[in-house]
């Protein structure tokens, strides 16, 4: 009982992990992709995006099993799991300083808007474009790669990359959708939050796996990635709350023997 | 006396790829924060070395999210002081 409450704790956790990240990829992708349809056509876009995917997906099928077949376990587990840390700890950082307001967030309409002007500037070419194919293509499988190590990395440290796959493939479909549905409100998808969340689970995992690579005992095993979601969330939470303007004002004015003069602008 | 021109270097289509593979693992884990790759890398050798005792091992699932959490924690203080944009 306990060892499937574990199994299906991790592989529930894995599972949100590669979705939110794909979707957030894809957001961005998406923004690109409407952006190069909206102004010069449909069809190359399309082709591009597709194409994309087909390489991105190829990716996947040949580096994931071949790294599960040759690597040891315990080497793969430090690699990986120090793989994901930094990479956690990266999305992590620029969700906390984008939530505290200390960084711009990400705007899908100034992008969208970027991306219309410089294809306006040249004429759509007849049949198939070009530049609308590599442009679409470009998008999706540069914000595609990053999605890619994900789904090779949490997949095949977990012997699970059948889920991640399946995961991310029902992000694709998912913001495919809404993207069909909203078209340019892209900037309606609380990116932030999205990423915030994806970067608490990379973290987790990444803490989790290069631990067991170096032979940290986990209590609870498994049962420990959901604990540090939550440590970390806390850790998160605190960081934003104690950066956004005026909080060490604040603070200072409830500690005893303070001048009380907080900062309430 | 006029200048040499300076010579283009010319790159293979190969050691373009190999300079483009080299560049997206560069930025994908090193960027513009080196501070999280050299701390990661510093956190995971500290609890690897904790492990070797039996003793402190106990303390090592305890070690390491704190550890992880500071390295977290200072990168975005140091992000506040410099202007995170």
């Amino acid at each position: 009982m306990i060892a499937t409450t574990t199994v299906h704790s991790g592989s529930v956790v894995l599972a949100v992990a590669v979705f939110l990240a794909c979707a957030v990829e894809m957001v961005e992708a998406l923004t690109i992709v409407v952006a190069v349809g909206s102004t010069r056509g449909w069809r190359s876009a399309l082709e591009g995006t597709a194409v994309a995917l087909l390489v991105l997906g190829a990716l996947v099928v040949a580096l994931g099993p071949a790294i599960v077949h040759y690597v040891p376990l315990g080497t793969l587990r430090l690699v990986v799991g120090g793989l994901l840390l930094v990479f956690g700890l990266q999305w992590l950082r620029k969700a906390v300083l984008r939530a505290s307001g200390l960084k711009a967030r990400h705007d899908e309409d100034a992008i969208f808007a970027r991306q219309v002007e410089e294809l306006s500037g040249t004429a759509a070419a007849r049949g198939r474009d070009t530049t609308a194919f590599v442009v679409a293509f470009k998008g999706v499988f540069l914000e595609g790669l990053e999605v890619v190590v994900v789904v090779i990395t949490l997949g095949t440290t977990s012997h699970d990359l059948g889920l991640a796959a399946a995961a991310a493939g029902a992000a694709i479909v998912v913001v495919g959708a809404i993207g069909v549905a909203v078209a340019r409100q892209l900037s309606a998808v609380p990116e932030n939050a999205m990423k915030m969340g994806v970067g608490l689970m990379l973290v987790s995992f990444g803490t989790f796996w290069s631990g067991e690579g170096v032979g940290v005992h986990w209590p609870g095993s498994d049962l420990a990635i959901p604990v540090l979601v939550g440590v970390y969330g806390l850790g998160a939470w605190a960081l934003v709350t104690a950066l956004r303007p005026g909080s060490m004002a604040r603070i200072s004015a409830l500690l005893p023997g303070a001048g009380g003069s907080g900062d309430h602008g | 006396m006029a200048e040499p021109e300076p010579r283009v270097r010319q790159r293979t289509p190969v050691a373009r790829m190999v300079a483009a593979f080299g560049r997206f693992w560069w930025e994908f884990l090193i960027g513009d924060t080196p501070e999280l790759f050299v701390g990661a890398v510093l956190v995971v050798g500290l609890v690897a070395l904790v492990c070797v005792d039996h003793a402190a091992r106990a303390w090592a699932a305890v070690l390491l999210p704190v550890l992880v959490a500071g390295l977290l924690g200072t990168s975005v203080w140091r992000a506040k002081r410099r202007g995170a944009n």
